[in-house]
């Protein structure tokens, strides 16, 4: 009765919440967490195929994304906390310094 | 039948909590919402049979990506993020861009020629621990190695740039 189609369908959503959660908010490390729900998104759905074709390949897949996931936060949040250090903001439009 | 429940029910908890995450004002309750979803998206793993993964989505993920980020947000000591003054030209850009991604995806998904079988009569792959483990260091051993460079490097930065500098 809940075919593959159906965990695609809870991915998209997923994803499509956590892109709208980038683009409206401005807080760094919000944008950072919404980042991570895309992240869970893709997640899904590589398990999801790897349920229907009974492979083995999504679930190795989803361990790397997790790592890979893991690192990347790792980085930006030391990044957050300098520009909150030396900038005394979290908006990112208000980190503009390259712009000319 | 249980599974239709299940499923239902974890997912309807794990879409609302996650538009809860982009919703709060505050931080403290967006990443506790998170929270929410990483625990729900650990069932749906170990309905899909991914037994490994999911232990691994509450332990990584849940367990040390989600506390980093508590952590830093108490010693950031954030205020409740001001409602957004976004111009409404923004808003609604973001807002198109969301619902033609969302209307691409689906159409993609529910177009996909013949009907597909019910995943319980599909042959479910083994998910343990043993045979990801068989997999990961056969026919996955290059990346799995690189992997340790990665995290070598995540480590260098995060310390370089979290450094306090000496005065």
């Amino acid at each position: 009765m809940i075919t593959l189609t159906h965990y695609l369908v809870v991915s998209a959503l997923l994803f499509c919440i956590g892109l709208i959660g980038i683009m409206t908010r401005r807080n760094i490390l919000m944008i950072l967490l919404c980042i991570e729900i895309m992240f869970n998104a893709a997640n899904l759905a590589f398990i999801a195929y790897a349920r229907a074709w009974s492979n083995l390949d999504g679930q190795i897949v989803a361990f790397f994304i997790i790592t890979v996931a893991a690192a990347e936060v790792t980085v930006g949040l030391a990044i957050a906390i300098l520009l909150a250090r030396q900038l005394k903001t979290l908006n990112a439009d208000e980190v503009s310094l390259l712009k000319w | 039948m249980t599974e239709a429940v299940f499923f239902y029910l974890f997912a309807t908890l794990m879409l609302s909590a996650a538009v809860l995450v982009v919703r709060h004002r505050q931080p403290m309750y967006s990443v506790l919402s998170l929270l929410v979803v990483m625990f729900c998206l650990a069932c749906l793993f170990i309905m899909l049979n991914a037994y490994f993964v999911a232990a691994l989505q509450i332990l990584l993920y849940a367990g040390a990506v989600l506390v980093l980020f508590l952590f830093v947000i108490m010693l950031l000591n954030l205020a409740p993020e001001a409602l957004a003054r976004m111009r409404l030209f923004t808003l609604r850009t973001a807002g198109t861009l969301a619902a033609a991604s969302l209307c691409v995806l689906l159409f993609r998904i529910i177009e996909t020629p013949g009907g597909e079988p019910p995943l319980s009569l599909v042959r479910a792959p083994n998910g343990s621990v043993e045979s990801i483990g068989a997999e990961l260091f056969s026919r996955y051993l290059l990346p799995f190695e690189l992997t340790s460079f990665l995290i070598l490097a995540a480590i260098i930065g995060a310390v370089t740039l979290a450094k306090q500098e000496k005065r």
